[in-house]
């Protein structure tokens, strides 16, 4: 066995590499542990979206949570850039979420309103009407009721950003175990072994960073992690020329041209194939907001499974029975990656504790609270 | 650039950038730009670097071209057809008005 950790990351993807680089930053020995492409991995078939339009409405901390990590970008975007040399393509210069028709509109505006009362007036925003929408972006059909727009959002490629996040934790001393799946652990005299079919390693500290293997993982170490996959499917164009002036939900365009389109939101568990009805739907739907995509050929499309708790805000759980574990679920871990890398890293490190996080434990799914709530 | 082993076969006349040019009836948009020598076919929307038929059999893509106003036709899987007008893309192509 050898070598003792300081920290073992349980998971590869974007929120467990995010956290390797900040931990290891912080002079920490870490090891990652990650599995392989048989696994779910949202990281690799997300929309790239670094969004805060709507986010945490109704969760107070999670708005204010995800307000900073937009703040953060830019700062921890650079450094990542300038450090491994990789551009993947983030550009935080606003985005849009169109409204088809009156209904979608008020209820967007209700839920901007909310979040931007839970930031306490730093989460801005603008509700267009079909006029100014098309004054701004003249490809939109007149049919489009109209849009919200925040200066907070932008978007990355997410597949260059897992790369360079894969290639900065290395170069800060990571050790990175691919193909090494997760079989169990347990708790060892303050310490903690983590099995995989071929290897075991040992740590201090364990972070459970697995996606939607989480729950399971974490029930061995007494935390109760509840995680289930809502699958997204989102369709990709051949290369256009370029319409878009910044991020936009449903469709997105790359800075290589290509258009994607998204995003459904499917329970249909473990399943992460596509569907020709979806596919339709997804495709009539950006249309309908702008008539000349109807001529652009799909070149692929595919499904992921988004990793969800039940209330879809994450889970920052550090376990009370055995100190030094940890565990780690949200869906939207491409926005929260400059948290992830920063105030989350200190948190593990037990550094400083940003007073927010302890928001987000999974104690409140708890039996005992959950009914204390109502 | 290259030559066609069956001389004499029927000419019809497309249009290549705005310009007429008889190519033999019969083959694809791809083998017409590769006997006139017209090349690159496009340079791609990313590094604009210059591109050419590659595979002639519809896998590669490299040979995308806009035909008749509608741009990224794999041009090796298109057969000419008289009055076809051929536009060579720089770049990504032109999204219909
Ligand atoms: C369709 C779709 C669209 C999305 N769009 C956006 C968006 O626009 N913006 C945004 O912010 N977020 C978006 N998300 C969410 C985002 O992709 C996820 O929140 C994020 O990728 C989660 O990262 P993760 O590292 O927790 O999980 P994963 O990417 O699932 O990574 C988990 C890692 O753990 C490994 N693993 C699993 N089990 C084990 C085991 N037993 N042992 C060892 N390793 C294991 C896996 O191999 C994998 O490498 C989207 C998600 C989907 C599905
Ligand atoms: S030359 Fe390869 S697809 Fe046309």
């Amino acid at each position: 066995m050898g070598t003792v950790y300081d920290t073992i990351i349980v998971g590869g993807g974007l929120v467990g590499a995010a956290l390797a680089c900040g931990i290891a930053a912080r002079g920490r020995l870490v090891a990652v542990v990650d599995g392989d492409d048989r696994d779910f991995r949202a990281s690799r078939g997300n929309f790239g979206l670094v969004w805060v339009q709507g986010k945490g409405a109704g969760f107070p901390a999670y708005a204010r949570w995800t307000a900073m990590a937009a703040k953060y970008w830019p700062d921890f975007e650079c450094e990542l850039r300038e450090t491994t040399g990789i551009d993947f393509g983030f550009r935080q210069n606003g985005g849009y979420d169109f409204c088809l028709d009156q209904v979608e509109w008020v209820a967007r505006s209700e839920e901007m309103s909310l979040v931007q009362q839970h930031t306490r007036g730093e989460f801005e925003y603008e509700m267009l009407d079909n006029t100014e929408l098309k004054r701004r972006i003249p490809q939109v059909s007149g049919d489009v009721f109209g849009a919200s727009y925040s200066d907070h959002d932008g978007h990355v490629n997410p597949l260059y950003l897992l790369r360079a996040l894969h290639q900065r934790m290395q170069k800060l001393g990571c050790r990175y175990y691919p193909n090494q799946r997760v079989i169990s652990t347990r708790p060892k005299n303050g310490s903690f072994i983590v099995k995989t079919s071929s290897d075991r390693y040992q740590a201090k500290q364990i972070v459970l960073c697995a996606g939607l293997d989480n729950q399971r993982l974490a029930h061995e170490l007494g935390m109760h992690i509840p995680v289930h996959p809502i699958r997204g499917q989102l369709l990709i164009t051949e290369r256009v020329e370029s319409f878009l002036p910044c991020a936009s939900l449903p469709v997105r365009q790359t800075m290589e041209g290509t258009l994607q389109i998204g995003n459904s939101h499917e329970n249909v568990g473990f399943d992460d194939s596509t569907t020709l009805d979806v596919i339709t739907r997804l495709a009539a739907r950006a249309v309908r907001i702008f008539p000349h995509l109807s001529g652009v050929r799909l070149v692929r499309a595919w499904g992921a499974l988004r990793v969800m708790t039940p209330d879809g805000v994450p889970i920052y759980h550090r376990s009370a029975h055995y100190p030094g574990a940890y565990a780690i679920s949200c869906h939207s871990g491409v926005t929260l990656t400059s948290l992830h890398a920063g105030v989350v890293a200190d948190w593990v490190c037990d550094d400083a504790i940003d007073a927010l996080i302890a928001e987000f434990s999974a104690e409140r799914f708890d039996v005992s609270n959950t009914s204390l709530r109502v | 650039m290259f030559r066609t082993l069956a001389s004499g076969s029927e000419k019809i006349e497309i249009y290549l950038d705005g310009k007429p040019v008889p190519v033999p009836a019969g083959i694809s948009v791809a083998a017409a730009m590769l006997q006139l020598g017209a090349l690159p076919t496009r340079l791609t929307p990313v590094k604009r670097s210059p591109r050419a038929p590659f595979c002639m059999m519809g896998v590669c893509f490299e040979c995308l071209i806009e035909i008749d106003g509608l741009a990224n036709q794999p041009a090796c899987q298109v057969e000419v057809q008289s009055g076809m007008r051929v536009r060579r893309q720089c770049g990504a192509g032109e999204l219909a008005s």
